[in-house]
């Protein structure tokens, strides 16, 4: 008893538990159509059930223990639709606005005396933005709005209309708004084309200009010759064709950077890594891939740069980015291709401009911890040595934060890699493009071939960026010519080498594949067939262990679990959630959260959403138990610990498609083995967080343990628990993150939830709008969880001293 | 450096602040404005200001140590950043050899910065990807000077400070002190005329700051610089300081040379200071000795006005006769007897002895 009024929030939390079991138990009639997908609104659709019970009923329903229809699933809703309205009385409510703010701001600084209209304006000239903001949005948007609503008829829409609007609305700005007359070279006339079409078709092309310039080095080709004279040029000429690169001058290269990188052991693994792609005939694929990434990483990388030292100098910009990042981090990948789709296009640059899309957040974030991190004395020093802006920021402020930006050079590669087999959804060529369709027929020999390959591009660029990172420059060394160039002069003997190699190679395979020069898709040796069979004989010898597996797990683990998520009403799904908001984080906290679950719940995804997160959930206790079991267990071994996390950043690197390969050969298609990927999936965070946090715990706390006589286990639970606890949570968080990555990855092969939305309307036309909404549910869902462990664990660190 | 010696340069100093304010907060300038320089520091607290500088007024001149003492929040650092126009003064003006140091723009500014001041940071403030060598060269780099005359220059700075043969160090690989030492020629490959020196020692351990001061004396000794030098240590600013300004809540308590601080404290604050403070450690024979009286016989035992009372109080209690007191005309400007010797050492015990 004590103990609980020491802890009025466990008293609180008791209570938020009876509240929602008893909301739970009270579905009373409709309990029978909640448990299967879109079962209660199927009913309400076909007249079964009434949408909403009248307040009367409401009230006797509830005094018999039963929740009204609107309080299990919220109904389709509408609202009035908001008005923009330029017309000449809105117009001047907009400058009465813009006056009043301005003369107000003026009045109060004129008050001790004359202030010069002009150097006013000098020093209140931001202000004055935002005044001239909030009078259009007031004027304009507000007024009007609020004027219709009031006096004349409004106009209504249903929510569950959003996507439709969305896609008219991307339709305007694609299509209708700005026109701009632009000249047609085919039918050598001026036409009207919309202005933000012409400004992404103008991106794209440069884009994929650089992909195919890079590409053709790698491969060979024609393009870029086209790019600068014409088709008709080509087949009048038919020397005019651009040699491939052969592949024992790319391996080589790849080697002699490994060895000049990191030594003997990087070499090695580079030769590993490009003989292997080269024999299994997945040279071209990877080599496409390679171009997409050469791309990619160096725009992100820039870009995410630039827009990191913006925000980091002006923190407003920074208020703006924070929450876009957010967003754009728990979105699922496939959300970015449908709306890359309509504005860009589809193709290799689309494959390039989602990625790009992707991997720039991260680089934003790390550049802005960075450059946070490094201190103001530094940059004091800086200045008192004379620098000016330009030489502050690139002498002092971003060589200082170079470690966490060359780790968001690293996270830029990876991201790129995860993104090269979802690009593929949207044309972009290479390995993702072939892995793709090998998974689509089943064909899961080669999709493991291929996998190995991405794996092997991906643990490669990894290294070599890591590597490149901690590698520096001998500043001093006078040395001779041949010294300095010796990189650059055995570049081109490989160079040579491999030319004379080719050309040798055209005589020994007379009119077949020159298999020195280049090795086309699938010429090369494959295991496929061997893999296939032994694929077949551990299925054919553990079949009925893995069968009796499947079956257990989704008789008694998944079903019941989905059953009992679907069963919640909406209403005890927001007093649990909000509830918890209010414990951890009070009435802000709580509000937040009710927000993210009422955009998802006005949707008319609820159930979907009902089933990602049931996914999401099992996933996140069985990753979080075995991450905090495995990490606990390693973390009081300083090389146990090494090791582990070594197997962790090696799982990392894996492009998260690659998953679902070994789990479809075990579990077949079934939710087993989404459920499997995603935990093998997010268990690293987990562990990866349980580790450090336990690592991280001082060395003082340790000693003070041991002269206090705890024991190994007192010591765990006593000393150590507690203050890793904020950082475990943080790892729990990441896991849902992954978990929620993976659960769409997983609708390809078949799951209810969201993902499965999404992937449907990666192939309908009119699917930005659906895909953006659904995106947004899981992204809110992340987000949701996200605010409740961040606010709780920052709180948390505060109460502890630490961080 | 005595009051005399700085006599002649009196119309022209280095430095020169007048009721320097700095408050930070929002509306900083108009409570200032409003409060005409009668500054609270706690009605400004109450309206959300923290009040960094308090009225400083002072000047600096050529060749001269003021050192700025202060516990931490006094505001110590902050007045050296609006001399070094780190942070923007509130109010007040500063001038730097009679320059208007915030009327400067942009431009001007970091030309003063590359020319004529160096710094040096309690946390060293190095670059972490530049070696010894190019941490010393970096501001000679940034104001565009060749590489090969920016590396020579460092390597001289190297050696005048003994880091010979670390040169390609970098700054993690060397000591607290090695490091100071490194941000010590970095400010000073310059040659700036102005040096200033926010707690330099303070991160230090005790045996290595003793070493570092004796090493900042020597070259002192050397280079004659004008400097402003912050620290939180009193003992500190009495063996480095030609005058001591002792700062609290953003004013400065008192200013005057060490003798007079410790002799003469002028507030209760300063007392505090002073009262551990060991006399004979700081005090000149010349602010403790009689005038000249022809009538009394006086020993053989000659002293300087200017030495250290610990330095010569063996031999003058040797003594029993008065020694005379010279100055560096070898002229007989005073005399003393070991009675007072044995007061500034021992207190008030020789003040009874005398009275009877």
């Amino acid at each position: 008893m004590h103990y609980l009024t020491k802890h009025p929030k466990l008293i609180q939390f008791g209570i938020l538990l009876i509240v929602f079991f008893a909301l739970m138990s009270m579905t009373g009639e409709y309990a029978g159509y909640l448990e299967l997908r879109d079962g209660f609104s199927n009913k309400v659709e076909s007249g079964k059930i009434q949408a909403v019970a009248s307040f009367s009923d409401s009230v006797s329903m509830i005094l018999r223990g039963q929740l009204p229809p609107q309080f299990i699933r919220i109904p389709e809703m509408h609202f009035y639709n908001p008005v923009i309205s330029g017309s000449i009385g809105y117009l001047l409510t907009m400058l009465f606005i813009i006056a009043g703010l301005s003369f107000k701001n003026y009045y109060s600084a004129s008050k001790d005396g004359r202030v010069l209209v002009s150097s006013w304006f000098k020093k209140n000239w931001n202000k004055l933005s935002i005044y001239v903001f909030t009078g259009i949005f007031g004027g304009l948007f507000i007024a009007p709005t609020l004027f219709t609503w009031i006096f004349l008829e409004p106009t209504t829409f249903s929510f569950w209309d959003m996507p439709g609007i969305i896609h008219h609305f991307a339709r305007f700005l694609m299509f209708d708004f700005w026109p701009v007359e632009v000249y047609d070279p085919d039918i050598e006339e001026y036409e009207f084309s919309a202005m933000i079409k012409e400004i992404t078709r103008g991106f794209s092309r440069s884009i994929l200009f650089i992909i195919d310039l890079i590409r053709e080095v790698l491969l060979g080709g024609i393009k870029t010759i086209v790019a600068f004279t014409s088709w008709d040029f080509i087949s009048a000429n038919r020397w005019a064709k651009w040699p491939a690169l052969p592949w024992t001058v790319v391996s080589a290269t790849a080697i002699m950077v490994g060895y000049a990188l990191k030594g003997w052991r990087l070499a090695f693994l580079a030769a590993f890594a490009t003989i292997y792609i080269a024999f299994f005939g997945a040279w071209e694929p990877a080599m496409m891939t390679l171009s997409l990434i050469f791309v990619a990483a160096p725009v992100s990388f820039i870009s995410g740069l630039t827009l990191g030292v913006l925000a980091f100098k002006s923190p407003a910009t920074e208020k703006v980015l924070w929450p876009i990042l957010n967003i754009t981090q728990t979105m699922p990948h496939f959300s970015y291709l449908i709306p890359v789709g309509v504005f860009f296009g589809i193709g290799d640059h689309a494959g390039c401009i989602a990625t790009i899309i992707f991997a720039t957040p991260p680089m934003i974030r790390l550049t802005l911890l960075g450059l946070k991190k490094v201190s103001p004395e530094v940059v004091e020093a800086g200045m008192m040595s004379g620098c000016n802006n330009y030489q502050l920021l690139f002498k002092v402020l971003i060589p200082s934060a170079r470690f966490d930006i060359l780790i968001g050079v690293n996270q830029v590669i990876m991201q790129c890699l995860a993104m090269a087999v979802i690009s593929s959804f949207i044309g972009a060529k290479g390995l993702g493009w072939y892995l793709l369709l090998a998974i689509n027929n089943l064909w899961v020999g080669a999709a493991l071939q291929l996998g190995i390959c991405i794996v092997l591009i991906a643990v490669v660029l990894d290294k070599f960026s890591l590597a490149w990172a901690n590698k520096q420059t001998d500043y001093f060394a006078e040395l001779p010519f041949m010294q300095r160039h010796k990189y650059s002069l055995f570049f081109l003997v490989i160079l040579f080498a491999g030319i004379l190699l080719a050309y040798i190679g055209s005589f020994i395979f007379k009119g077949d594949i020159n298999y020195l020069y280049q090795i086309p898709y699938n010429k090369g040796f494959s295991m496929a067939d061997t893999f296939q069979a032994g694929i077949d004989w551990f299925l054919k010898t553990f079949f009925w262990s893995l069968q009796g597996f499947n079956k257990w797990f989704i008789v008694d683990v998944l079903l019941p679990m989905r059953a009992s998520y679907l069963a919640m009403p909406v209403i005890a799904t927001f007093t649990l959630l909000m509830g918890v908001g209010y414990i951890i984080g009070g009435i802000r906290s709580a509000l937040v959260v009710g927000g993210f679950l009422l955009f998802i719940s006005l949707t008319e995804w609820w159930d979907r959403a009902l089933i990602t997160s049931y996914t999401a959930t099992v996933c996140v206790l069985v990753s979080g138990v075995v991450g905090v079991t495995v990490g606990t267990l390693s973390a009081s071994n300083a090389r146990a610990s090494k090791i582990v996390l070594l197997v962790c950043d090696t799982f990392q690197t894996l492009p998260s498609f690659i998953y679902l390969i070994p789990v479809i050969i075990l579990f077949g298609i079934t939710d087993t083995s989404v459920v499997i990927a995603m935990i093998v999936y997010a268990t690293v965070p987990a562990t990866r967080y349980t580790i450090e946090g336990l690592r991280s715990v001082p060395q003082d706390m340790h000693d003070a343990g041991s002269m206090s006589g705890v024991n190994r286990i007192q010591r765990l639970i006593k000393i150590e628990y507690p203050l890793a606890f904020p950082h475990i949570m943080l790892g729990l968080n990441q896991t849902l993150i992954f978990a929620l990555f993976m659960v769409v990855i997983g609708a390809l092969i078949g799951t209810e939830g969201l993902g499965q939305g999404i992937l449907e309307s990666l192939s309908n036309k009119q699917g930005i709008g659906k895909g953006l909404m659904l995106g947004f549910c899981i992204a809110f869902i992340g987000l949701l969880f996200d605010h409740l462990i961040q606010t709780w664990a920052s709180k948390r660190r505060k109460l502890l001293g630490i961080g | 450096m005595s009051s005399q010696d700085t006599s002649s340069q009196k119309n022209n100093p280095v430095i020169k602040c007048e009721s320097v304010y700095k408050i930070f907060g929002e509306n900083a300038e108009k409570m200032l404005q409003e409060a005409n320089g009668n500054v609270d520091a706690q009605v400004f607290q109450d309206a959300g200001c923290v009040v960094g500088v308090n009225s400083a007024s002072f000047e600096v001149y050529k060749g001269e140590m003021l050192v700025v003492m202060g516990l931490s929040g006094s505001g110590k650092s902050t007045l050296l950043r609006c001399i070094s126009r780190l942070t923007e003064a509130t109010s007040g003006s500063i001038f730097i050899e009679g320059e208007d140091l915030l009327a400067l723009s942009g431009k001007e500014l970091i030309e003063l910065r590359r020319n004529k001041m160096g710094m040096v940071f309690q946390s060293f403030a190095l670059l972490p990807h530049k070696t010894v060598l190019e941490n010393i060269a970096f501001p000679l780099q940034v104001k565009g000077n060749k590489l090969k005359d920016a590396m020579t220059r460092a390597k001289e700075m190297v050696d005048l400070v003994g880091l010979t043969g670390r040169e390609n160090y970098f700054p993690r690989q060397l000591s607290g002190g090695q490091q100071q030492r490194v941000g010590i020629a970095r400010s000073l490959a310059v040659e700036p005329d102005i040096w200033f020196l926010d707690e330099p020692f303070s991160a230090l351990d005790p045996l290595i700051r003793k070493e570092m001061q004796d090493e900042f004396l020597r070259l002192q000794g050397v280079l004659n610089k004008t400097i402003l030098f912050v620290t939180h240590d009193f003992d500190e600013a009495l063996r480095l300081a030609d005058r001591i300004a002792i700062m609290k809540d953003g004013i400065i308590e008192q200013l005057d040379v060490p003798a007079n601080i410790v002799l003469n404290p002028a507030t209760e604050y300063v007392r505090k200071f002073t009262e551990e403070v060991p006399r004979e450690k700081v005090l000149k024979i010349e602010s403790v000795m009689d005038p000249v009286n022809s009538s009394e016989e006086l020993s053989d035992l000659k002293v300087s006005k200017d030495a250290i009372i610990e330095t010569v109080a063996e031999a003058v209690l040797n003594e029993d006769k008065p020694v005379a007191v010279v100055d560096e005309n070898d002229k007989v400007v005073g005399t003393l007897h070991y009675s007072k010797v044995i007061h500034m050492l021992f207190g008030e015990i020789p003040q009874q002895e005398e009275k009877h």
